[in-house]
């Protein structure tokens, strides 16, 4: 065991072999020296890390429910304020409240309650890992899954591609809440995980970060591709690296020539079907999206 | 009697505790092995390896723990060496 890297959460919990979700967890609490609390939403970190009687975490750590990450942590933000004004925490002390959630539990069922705490501007930061579906209860489609995906209730045959509806734009919602800093990573990419990490923990009040985390039983892939999969979807620009920072956009990872879109989806099994005749057109319309959404976002940054 | 609620026991509360862990080696089917000659220490293995179960050992060479690891193959994959060959466990 390596113990430095298992400083926070220690090995022993049960993701699946080749889960990428551990390796998020670890680069953004490895990027603060403060002291942190952890709050997690119900999904596959918390079932996984936190099996009775064992728990892989090694830093103050509260579950509650999966709609109510933001929530409890507006809680654990608040009572810190709390006993910092009743001097039980001295001032200068950073406490730093993290919120690991899934897809699932950030865009669809906990949105309200991440929505409130951060327009409350309260001090914390919250990572999703987007796996694009509910990976927890089996592989069921979210609001993170992407268009075409064949899912457990989006299954792929004579009538159906997939999923028919397009992924919703998260990262706009959040930054519509006149958040500091909200940023889009890959697993795949830890470097560039860890400097926005880093950054986030210098700043107060409520700071964002969605990472994307290839998910082996649902993408369908070997258990040894979770890095070269992740590469692939910022190279072919289904997934840019970028950054809003004081109403700047930034965008942190380009390439002249990005690769076309089926370099990515034919890694996958959850893509299978796109590749059969007939079901041309999805690809088409997934590459439409994938280009109009970065030419959106070419837009909106500014050029180093 | 007005102070008893602090005797309540901290049922929720579970501390981590190594001796309690699982032993996650048991998963694995296919084994990563480290070639020491070829690997060259550059720790690129450590961060993607979802069990932190890769360190160096006395020669600044990677080191698999098996007690922990799944087997699952990633750190051949990101090995800029190819100095991780999967084997049957067997």
């Amino acid at each position: 065991m390596n113990t430095n890297l298992a400083k926070y959460l220690a090995p022993g919990h049960s993701t699946c072999a080749g889960c990428g979700i551990p390796a998020i967890v670890r680069t953004v609490l490895e990027a603060t020296k403060d002291p942190v609390i952890v709050v997690n939403v119900t999904g596959c970190l918390e079932v996984t890390s936190t099996l009775y009687p064992y728990s892989a975490w090694k830093v103050p750590y509260i579950h509650s429910a999966f709609e109510n990450g933001g929530a409890t942590a507006a809680g654990v933000a608040g009572t810190i304020k709390a006993f910092r004004r009743r001097n039980k925490i001295p001032a200068g002390k950073k406490i730093q409240v993290v919120v690991f959630a899934g897809d699932g539990g950030t865009y669809d069922i906990g949105l309200q309650s991440l929505s409130g705490a951060l327009e409350r501007q309260h001090d914390f930061l919250y990572v999703c890992y987007d796996n694009e579906a509910y990976m927890n209860t089996g592989g069921q489609r979210s609001g993170a899954t992407p268009y075409g995906a064949d899912t457990e209730t989006t299954p792929s045959g004579k009538q159906s591609f997939g999923k028919r509806e397009k992924r919703k734009d998260l990262m706009s919602i959040v930054v519509a809440h006149h958040l500091k800093y909200a940023a889009q990573a890959n697993v795949a990419y830890l470097p560039d995980l860890k400097k926005k990490a880093e950054k986030a923990f210098e700043m107060e009040g409520p700071r964002f970060l969605l990472v994307l985390q290839p998910c082996t039983n649902l993408w369908k892939y070997a258990t040894s591709e979770y890095v070269n999969i992740g590469k692939l979807a910022t190279e072919t620009n289904f997934w840019p690296l970028w950054e809003y920072l004081d109403g700047k956009y930034k965008i942190n990872w380009a390439t002249e020539k990005p690769k076309p879109i089926e370099e990515f989806l034919k890694t996958q099994g959850r893509f299978k079907h796109l590749f059969k005749p007939g079901n041309e057109h999805v690809i088409a319309e997934m590459q439409k999206e994938v280009d109009e959404n970065w030419r959106r976002l070419m837009n909106l940054a500014e050029v180093d | 009697m007005s102070e008893d609620w602090k005797n309540i026991e901290e049922g929720a509360v579970i501390k981590h505790d190594p001796k309690k862990s699982p032993k996650t080696g048991d998963w694995r089917y296919m084994k990563p092995k480290v070639d020491k000659k070829a690997c060259v220490g550059c720790g690129m293995c450590f961060g993607h390896c979802p069990e932190a179960a890769i360190d160096y050992d006395d020669e600044r060479k990677a080191d698999i723990d098996y007690d922990v690891c799944k087997g699952c193959g990633v750190c051949a994959t990101v090995c800029p060496q190819k100095a991780i060959k999967i084997v049957s466990s067997s």
